[in-house]
């Protein structure tokens, strides 16, 4: 059957005028022959100008000044000193986020897809041509099928754009992939046990703790800056460090205790921890009879669940879960049981967060010095625009029927509402995709594959050609974050503050901030009230004037602290603190829970283990990539080209595998991996699982670093455990097992 | 296990994952280098000796080898220049902690010296050359008469350049293949055999070739003494030694080392040599270009061997 | 005055920020550096350990590369840092078999190139690019004369060890145990 929407790799067009572009990249900065012989080396470039930013290669949101040299181009990127993000140290990402700005394949005028003699191919077409197809094409859907029927995925700043477009349209359907695929179920867990969630940045008091408690949370492979500088702060003044990993995680390294956890066992050891805290009565009882409710039904339901019992699940030593309790105990209040990032694992991951949770109750650390503080950001005002249009129906319709504790739109519940069926027909017909590349982000590629068939139109916007543009109707080149104005940021933090970002130069290339695509097609969807501005300068400008400061000034400042804050940064304890659940204190059993249908108190239930001669796939991070954005990135490339397979030693000798040797991964479904990954035999993994870094395996030729680089993890994760709290997709069930000669795919030397 | 990896994805152009910044222009300038010596020094000293006329093919024919072999090896080493244009920065200073220094100065001395005492003889060996000029004619003649009083310092500077062929390599403690004093002589030694090898080719006169053979005999013996010393000592020496001479025995050299350079190189052209002694008739030239082959390999697997050994941390 | 680094290997993480730091701040072509990240891991599982170290030019006291160096490209200059004057440098090759940490590298125009302690930004008193950078501030730079200096401190009341003592070299880059 023929595809309506064929995945059309970018290289496949003949994009003249490409080479030449090259040229004014520093990354190719040379000195000429005369200057060598005369011994001019231009190393360095003259700096005339910095203007603040904030990075955008990951979500951290470090503030940044960019300097600018005398022919208008970013050098170098540094951190800000003021910033609370990054305390003026970016990470590797963050440094070499001039690699992003001067990567020769970024995408460079806009594409629309066109039916050519061998199948479908892109042209190149003017913005006028693709914006106007764009704003035709929606405003054809909106009216078909009502301003609901378009979607907004999205991560990161384009995002807030065009969410702002789609609201003044109509639809309010609007997800980010961080929500149901990365942290989404520690939010829900949180909220249903403290009333608030976790939030970016999480308001882990690490650089003042006295005991770090990790479990499946690699900080320093995860590279999190504000949060990798506290944990070195936390080394330096000896904290104890415990991590629970099947892999021996660099964290792990770092740690006084090392819980080599059989996977999927986490909520077991959980329950004997909170065990451990209340027979040996090394809980907060002050805090605990404050602040909490229903310890006794947690007591008498804990009582079981001994380090002897976790101990036949967890494979882990009774006496080092014991240990470990007591020194999480004897740290109280000063201890964070961190409630992870990425945390959408088994599908009961909402309830592993409510155990995390439970535990840092009992721990009494909520609102302490060392434990949680509470984090608060600086009031913004909007730019006036008027009131959106009540959308006749929302996410909410077609997601809470079935997780009803999601908070935030579910991007799989999006993708299942996008596909079409004789007694479902599809509820959704358009998608605007920014800053996301889904197909190695959202598991269940036949799902995706499905929803690209039955949907309508497809617009992409984003920098490079990631495999979520071959599957665009228009492709929109996004300028990088160092060529345009944006949003304020304002992210809540233990002091107030907010950052801005400037544009430090042109826009290379013919493309446009994501601002101004959305306003264009505002404009053409008779949307003008709703973009009052010509440039963005001016919101920012306003909103600036709203809280006492300027453009000007944030010029010359960057991140701006200011004083008021409303909450104290620790609690101070007053008898009658409210949290925002219903019985106003901290809920270790969760009536509300109960009612919905849901264990009050998390239950440890028995995960799929791997067949024979298979291993569950883990799947990760490295410090000097995100996700799979900066596959193609020169600096990151330089430091980390292409993933590889961990094996444990054992199964290597029983595999016969070789240090070095490209193998395919193949996994329980029969899905063997796109491209070949290395195998690295390390003592550093479990004999019953391997690690592969996320984010790698890429299959778009235009991408000249990335591509054919590593094995995806994304696409051998063909099952998923969802929770059925708030649609989190669980993506640690899945087996994989060693294909060691080709199995007919394309190999790139 | 151990695990030592690098996590920044360092992968150096010819330095990573072994040095080998070094191709075959350095073992090629070395061998020419030390064939030069070999040459020369046999030529000098025999003149010295005053056998000038027993001796013809050691100190006439042979004397045209060291000037092209000292210009092409020149040449080798200007090819393993990276930066060229800077060549001449050479021969603005002397450094004598430097055996690059000091070895391109005595290179720069003995090669002029080669090519004066060649063209002395350039006329015996072809006597329609014609030099053009009366001051040439002049000064050949001047040269003719004071061979002795050259013979002296292309005596002395031969050995200096036998001996940093060498000690150019043994001078680097980073790689320990190379870093023993046991490097210059014995390189020295394996220079003068592959420079009395080239004479051998050369002569038709039986009494020079005994003599020769004597000495090359002699020579290799030397050189097995030194290479067997050479690895005791490297056996008996610090981990990082042993862990080099492991690529002799049993590693990754070893087959082309022990066949090439030991057994086809020396032993097997020694027992040659010794049945010639003894009588027996057999091609002169066999023992010889064994000699050169074994020489040139020899300076090869020094080279990149001794590359690939470094320090362990 | 002698300038060294103490890098602290139980805070490194080992994310090569200093990498990419060193490439941009100093024009370090794609595919080169001049610094550098070792993971060095032993045991079994599960009792193992992980030494993470970010390497670089020692600018060792008695540094081979510069006695080796027959045009006196490489050299010492105040404080004790070794560089290379890239026109005097003819790419011999020499200073990169000496060196025991495999510190130099044959730049792509030829000199040979290697880390300079960012001295261009030490004499603007800040501290080398990789310092600066390093989110886990595991390194510590300045003049080992000055008691109160980063480093000294740093080496006052810790364990600490060098690459390759054995080699002779004297290096000046400290790794905190």
């Amino acid at each position: 059957m023929k595809t309506r929407r064929e995945f059309i790799k970018i290289s496949a067009l003949g994009l003249g005028g490409v080479a030449a572009l090259s040229s004014i990249s520093p990354l190719t900065r040379g000195a000429s022959a005369i200057e060598k012989l005369l011994g001019l080396n231009r190393n360095k470039p003259r700096i005339v100008k910095r203007v603040p930013s904030y990075c955008e290669v990951c979500f951290w949101k470090c503030a940044l000044w960019a300097d600018v040299d005398d022919s208008g181009r970013v050098v170098n990127l540094t951190g800000n000193a003021d910033d609370p993000h990054c305390n003026g140290r970016l990470c590797p990402r963050g440094t070499g986020g001039i690699g992003m700005l001067y990567d020769e394949d970024r995408l460079k005028k806009p594409l629309i897809r066109v039916n050519g003699e061998n199948g479908q191919t892109f042209r190149e077409a003017s913005w006028e041509e693709a914006l106007d197809l764009v704003a035709n094409k929606l405003k054809e859907i909106a009216d078909k099928y009502g301003p609901e029927s378009i979607a907004l995925f999205n991560h990161g700043s384009p995002g807030h754009h065009l969410g702002h477009l789609l609201k003044a349209l109509g639809s309010d359907n609007i997800a980010a992939p961080s929500y149901a695929q990365c942290r989404g179920p520690r939010e829900v867990g949180f909220e249903f046990t403290f009333g608030t969630g976790v939030g970016s940045p999480e308001p882990t008091d690490i650089r003042d703790t006295r005991c770090l408690v990790l479990i499946g949370s690699h900080i320093g492979e995860n590279m999190h800056n504000g949060q990798v500088q506290e944990m070195s702060d936390a080394i330096d003044r000896g904290a104890t460090i415990i991590t629970v990993d099947p892999r021996f995680s660099t964290a792990a390294s770092k740690s006084k205790y090392w819980l080599p956890i059989k996977p999927a066992t986490d909520i077991a050891l959980l329950l004997a921890w909170i065990n451990v805290l209340i027979t040996e009565e090394l809980y907060d009882k002050d805090f605990v009879e404050k602040y909490t409710t229903g310890f006794d039904k947690l007591k008498s339901y804990i009582r079981p669940f001994t380090p002897e019992w976790a101990y036949g699940i967890t494979t882990l030593e009774p006496d080092l879960i014991r240990k470990t309790a007591r020194e999480m105990g004897s740290a109280a209040p000063a201890v964070i049981v961190h409630p992870g990032r990425h945390v959408t694992w088994y599908g009961d991951d909402t309830q592993r967060a409510r155990a995390v949770a439970i535990l840092n109750a009992l721990l009494g650390n909520w609102g302490r010095r060392g434990g949680f503080y509470f984090k608060e950001a600086k009031p913004l005002p909007e730019y006036p625009t008027p009131e959106y249009p009540k959308p006749s129906w929302s996410w909410k319709d077609v997601t809470n029927d079935k997780y009803p504790a999601a908070r935030l739109s579910v991007s799989n519940a999006l993708i299942d509402a996008s596909i079409h069926s004789e007694d479902k027909p599809a509820r959704i017909k358009a998608w605007l995709v920014a800053g996301t590349n889904l197909p190695l982000t959202i598991p269940q590629k036949d799902t995706l594959e499905k929803a690209f068939q039955d949907i309508e139109f497809l617009m992409v916007l984003d920098t490079m050609p990631m495999e979520i543009t071959g599957y665009a109707d228009v492709v929109l080149p996004e300028c990088t974050y160092l060529e345009r104005d944006d949003d304020i940021r304002n992210e809540p933090h233990r002091e107030l503050n907010i950052a801005v970002r400037l544009a430090a130069m042109e826009p290379m290339y013919d493309t446009k901030p994501g601002w101004w695509v959305a306003r264009e097609l505002g404009l053409r969807l008779g949307l003008e009230k709703y973009f009052p501005w010509k440039e963005y300068r001016e919101v920012i400008e306003w909103q600036l004037s709203q809280i006492g400061t300027s453009v000007d000034e944030m010029q010359r400042l960057g991140v701006k602290k200011f004083e008021g804050r409303k909450t104290p940064l620790y609690a101070e304890t007053p008898e009658d603190y409210q949290f925002k659940t219903p019985s106003g204190k901290i809920e270790l059993y969760s009536e509300q829970l109960e009612s919905m249908g849901f264990d009050a108190i998390p239950r440890f239930t028995q995960h799929p283990e791997p067949p024979e001669g298979y291993y569950r796939l883990i799947y990760g991070r490295a410090p000097m990539h995100t996700f799979s954005r900066t596959a193609n990135n020169p600096y990151l490339v330089d430091l980390m080209k292409e993933n590889s397979v961990w094996v444990n030693p054992r199964v290597a000798a029983l595999w016969g595998l070789k240090n070095g040797q490209y193998v395919w991964l193949k996994n329980q479904d029969g899905v063997v991996s796109h491209f070949p990954t290395k195998v690295r035999i390390t003592e550093r993994i479990r004999w019953d699982s391997v690690y592969i870094v996320h984010g790698f395996g890429h299959h778009d030729k235009k991408l000249s670093r990335a591509y054919g680089r590593g094995a995806n993890d994304t696409e051998l994760i063909t099952r998923v455990s969802v929770d059925p709290l708030m649609g989190g997709t669980g993506m640690r069930g899945n087996f994989v097992t060693f294909v060691t000669e080709n199995p007919g795919k394309e190999v790139v030397s | 296990m151990k695990e030592e990896l690098f996590v920044s994805g360092r992968d150096i152009p010819n330095i990573d994952p072994y040095l080998n910044i070094w191709h075959w222009q350095i073992p090629g300038y070395l061998y020419l280098g030390g064939l030069a010596a070999g040459i020369l020094f046999f030529a000098a000293l025999y003149t010295i000796l005053n056998k000038e006329k027993e001796m013809q093919a050691t100190v006439k024919w042979a004397s045209f080898i060291p000037p092209i072999a000292l210009v092409v090896g020149l040449f080798f080493l200007f090819l393993d220049l990276k930066h060229k244009p800077f060549f001449w920065q050479l021969y603005t200073t002397i450094r004598l902690e430097s055996p690059m220094s000091w070895g391109a100065w005595v290179l720069m001395a003995i090669t002029p010296l080669s090519f004066i005492w060649a063209g002395s003889y350039l006329r015996e060996a072809w006597p329609k050359w014609d030099w053009k000029f009366k001051f040439l004619y002049d000064f050949e003649a001047w040269v003719q008469r004071n061979r002795y009083w050259f013979a002296w310092p292309i005596l002395f500077l031969s050995v200096i350049l036998g001996i940093y062929t060498g000690i150019l390599l043994s001078a680097f403690n980073a790689r320990p293949l190379w870093n023993t004093s046991i490097l210059g002589p014995l390189f020295l030694t394996s220079g003068m055999s592959t420079g009395v090898a080239a004479i051998l080719l050369l002569t038709k006169d039986k009494t020079e070739r005994h003599r020769l053979t004597v000495i090359d005999l002699i020579l290799i013996g030397i050189e097995v003494f030194l290479i067997i010393h050479l690895i005791m000592g490297f056996r008996a020496s610090t981990a990082v030694q042993i862990e080099a001479s492991r690529l002799f025995l049993g590693g990754q050299f070893t087959v082309v080392f022990w066949t090439f350079v030991f057994t086809l190189g020396l032993i097997f052209p020694a027992i040659l040599e010794v049945l010639e002694l003894r009588g027996y008739h057999l091609p002169a030239y066999i023992p010889a270009i064994l000699v050169l082959f074994g020489g040139l390999v020899f300076r090869f697997i020094m080279v990149e061997a001794g590359q690939i050994t470094r320090y362990l941390y | 005055m002698r300038y060294a680094m103490a890098i602290d290997t139980r805070k490194c993480v080992g994310c090569g920020d200093c990498v990419v730091a060193c490439q941009v701040e100093n024009n370090v072509p794609i595919g080169y550096c001049r610094d550098w990240v070792v993971e060095s891991m032993a045991g079994t599982y599960p009792k193992l350990e992980i030494e993470i170290r970010s390497e670089r030019c020692n600018h060792c006291d008695n540094a081979p590369c510069v006695r080796c160096c027959p045009t006196g490209a490489s050299h010492i200059v105040e404080g004790g840092i070794v560089l290379v004057t890239h026109q005097k440098c003819i790419g011999c090759g020499a200073c990169i078999q000496s060196c025991p940490y495999d510190a130099r590298y044959s730049h792509p125009d030829g000199y040979v190139d290697k880390c300079t302690f960012c001295n261009h930004r030490i004499a603007e008193g800040k501290d080398p690019a990789c310092v600066s950078v390093c989110p886990t501030k595991c390194m510590y730079f300045g003049d080992l004369d000055d008691p109160n200096s980063p480093v000294s401190k740093a080496l006052q009341d810790r364990r600490y060890k060098t690459l390759a003592p054995e080699a002779g070299t004297h290096p000046q880059i400290y790794y905190l145990l």
